[in-house]
């Protein structure tokens, strides 16, 4: 009995193993910062719908994918959310240079969970001690982002000198990706989180609720798209591209909170 | 003693601690069975050497490309980032406090385990180990669901004005239910392996329980006691999923060295490989440490 419960694991395994080792070589591999994943998910289905190819993403925070892509990982098309992680990979002659194009703008915005446990009504009551802010690290685009307005905050006299201290003070976890910090602010773990305005989808509004960050201190982030030197479908990655600058993918992206360039 | 008694006699198995399994030299080489013809034996011991070459050397090589990778003057460098030495020193002090708390409450639980029996103990030594089996990452969620501000305890908690999740003791909390195991595995098997003979002697020449445990049966289990809180740390110096996942990632508060190299490698590769160098060595100095503590036991029978 016990030898062929061994057997039938063993065969399972070789079987399981075969299965993964049959990779599908005729789809193109996406890697797309996580703020994207609602609006790109749905470009997909229609570029699969258009050309009957199928369309793999890879959802992280655009600096992991970076990493990811230095180190060897195969792409055909990298869409980022800011231009510094796009620039690293140019400067690396990692990328089709003459396919990158900027296809969208995003605005941070403050999000905090239904209820409003902590009483956010205002910039000014981030520095408030005891308040659990949620953010990106460093280095992924939506930390870099709101390290950035909370710095601006910081220099405007309104604020007082003293802002950014409590403000960096207050936090209590820092995210590898925009992700994260939503579903963390959704679950209520957190008072308040530094997200893209973007993020609050239409599943998501029962959940979260969100602050706009004035244009003074805000800052506009740009997302790039490009397809890479090492596709094996260049062509097809050209089509995909296009497909997301074109007015269909705008209608997307507009849907998903993201503004037209 | 009993100390090498066979693990799966009277039929039952009974899982030997890990230390044991790391300790297991290969002594049976020597005793090779005799094949009719020289030449086939010249080529299983060539094959069978070729195979040892290549696992080691699939270990090795990994280890060797992280201190190849960076200059050593980079590493040093990257040993005064302010990140490396946060991370540094909320490793130490976390998993350091994980195993003061694995032992204190593991050791009585273990010796129940190894020698009594009451309602329900398949299920309680079942609970026991299951953190080991189950991913950290599900860990790490199941701890959020129980214990973050809206979670199962985590809600009455917060309204004594406790919270846990995403603090320094979320990470203590995520470290003692992973490594708890390894130490009460451990634990378990070196009090079975101490002879009821010599707990009945303590026990007749007048000696109380409570003397009997710390004078007689600790003594006799304290290396294999020492090799699982050692198994322990290592595995709270490692924990990465149920980590990241229940007490987030702050710098100096819960970002601990996995979490930091995890951080790193997306920004600064310098830091991330240097995190990584530090492990290694605490790797090896562990691996040593078990290796010494349980062979004393062996050389002891």
């Amino acid at each position: 009995m016990t030898k062929r419960i061994l057997w039938a694991t063993f065969a399972a395994l070789v079987a399981m193993a075969t299965f993964a080792a049959a990779d599908d070589d005729d789809e193109l591999t996406v890697f797309t910062a996580a703020s994207l994943t609602g609006a790109f998910s749905e470009i997909g289905w229609i570029f699969e719908n258009d050309t009957g190819m199928a369309v793999a993403f890879n959802f992280d925070g655009s600096q992991a994918l970076r990493t990811q892509i230095e180190n060897g990982a195969y792409a055909d098309i990298f869409a980022s959310a800011n231009k510094k992680q796009m620039n690293a990979l140019m400067d690396g002659g990692l990328i089709n240079n003459s396919s990158m194009v900027i296809f969208a703008k995003n605005k941070i915005a403050l999000i905090i969970p239904k209820g409003n446990p902590a009483q956010i009504n205002n910039l000014h009551d981030l520095a408030r001690p005891g308040v659990k802010i949620i953010m990106g690290t460093r280095d992924v685009p939506v930390g870099d982002y709101a390290l950035q307005i909370i710095a601006g905050l910081g220099n405007d006299s309104a604020y007082g000198p003293d802002y950014e201290t409590k403000v960096l003070a207050n936090v209590i976890s820092q995210e590898t990706n925009v992700n994260y910090v939503v579903t963390k602010v959704a679950l209520g773990e957190a008072d308040v989180g530094f997200a893209y305005v973007s993020d609050i989808s239409e599943d998501l509004s029962g959940k979260v609720l969100k602050i706009e960050i004035p244009d003074e201190f805000n800052v506009i982030a740009e997302y790039p798209i490009s397809v890479m030197g090492q596709s094996k479908h260049p062509s097809q990655s050209q089509d995909f591209v296009n497909l997301v600058a074109s007015d269909r993918g705008m209608a997307v992206l507009e849907k998903f909170g993201f503004a037209p360039v | 003693m009993t100390v090498d008694s066979n693990p799966a006699e009277d039929g039952s198995f009974r899982e030997r601690g890990l230390a044991d399994l790391m300790n297991q030299d290969h002594h049976g080489m020597q005793r090779a069975i005799p094949l009719p013809a020289r030449s086939r034996d010249i080529a299983l011991k060539a094959g069978l050497g070729l195979l040892l070459a290549l696992a080691m050397s699939f270990i090795a090589l990994p280890v060797l490309a992280l201190f190849l990778r960076s200059p050593l003057s980079s590493i040093a460098e990257a040993l005064h980032d302010p990140m490396v030495l946060d991370a540094l020193r909320l490793s130490l002090t976390t998993s350091g406090l994980t195993t003061l708390v694995v032992v204190i409450m593991g050791t009585p639980i273990a010796y129940v385990s190894a020698r009594f029996s009451y309602p329900g103990k398949e299920l309680a030594d079942s609970l026991i180990d299951l953190p080991v089996i189950m991913p950290p990452a599900v860990a790490g969620i199941a701890l959020l669901m129980a214990f973050g501000r809206m979670g199962l305890a985590g809600h009455c908690l917060s309204s004594f004005g406790i919270s846990i999740a995403f603090t320094t003791l979320a990470v203590i909390l995520a470290q003692v239910f992973v490594s708890s195991p390894f130490y009460i595995r451990q634990a378990r098997t070196s009090f079975e392996d101490v002879d009821v003979a010599l707990e009945n002697a303590a026990r007749t020449l007048g000696a109380s329980r409570m003397r009997t445990f710390f004078y007689v049966i600790l003594p006799v289990a304290m290396n294999g006691l020492l090799s699982g809180a050692i198994m322990a740390f290592a595995r709270s110096l490692g924990e990465f999923g149920a980590t990241i996942m229940f007490a987030g990632n702050f710098q100096g508060r819960t970002q601990t060295m996995p979490l930091a190299i995890y951080t790193a490698m997306q920004g600064d590769l310098d830091v991330a490989l240097c995190i990584s160098i530090i492990l290694v060595a605490f790797s090896f100095a562990v691996i040593v440490l078990v290796k010494i503590l349980t062979r004393r036991v062996y050389k002891r029978c």
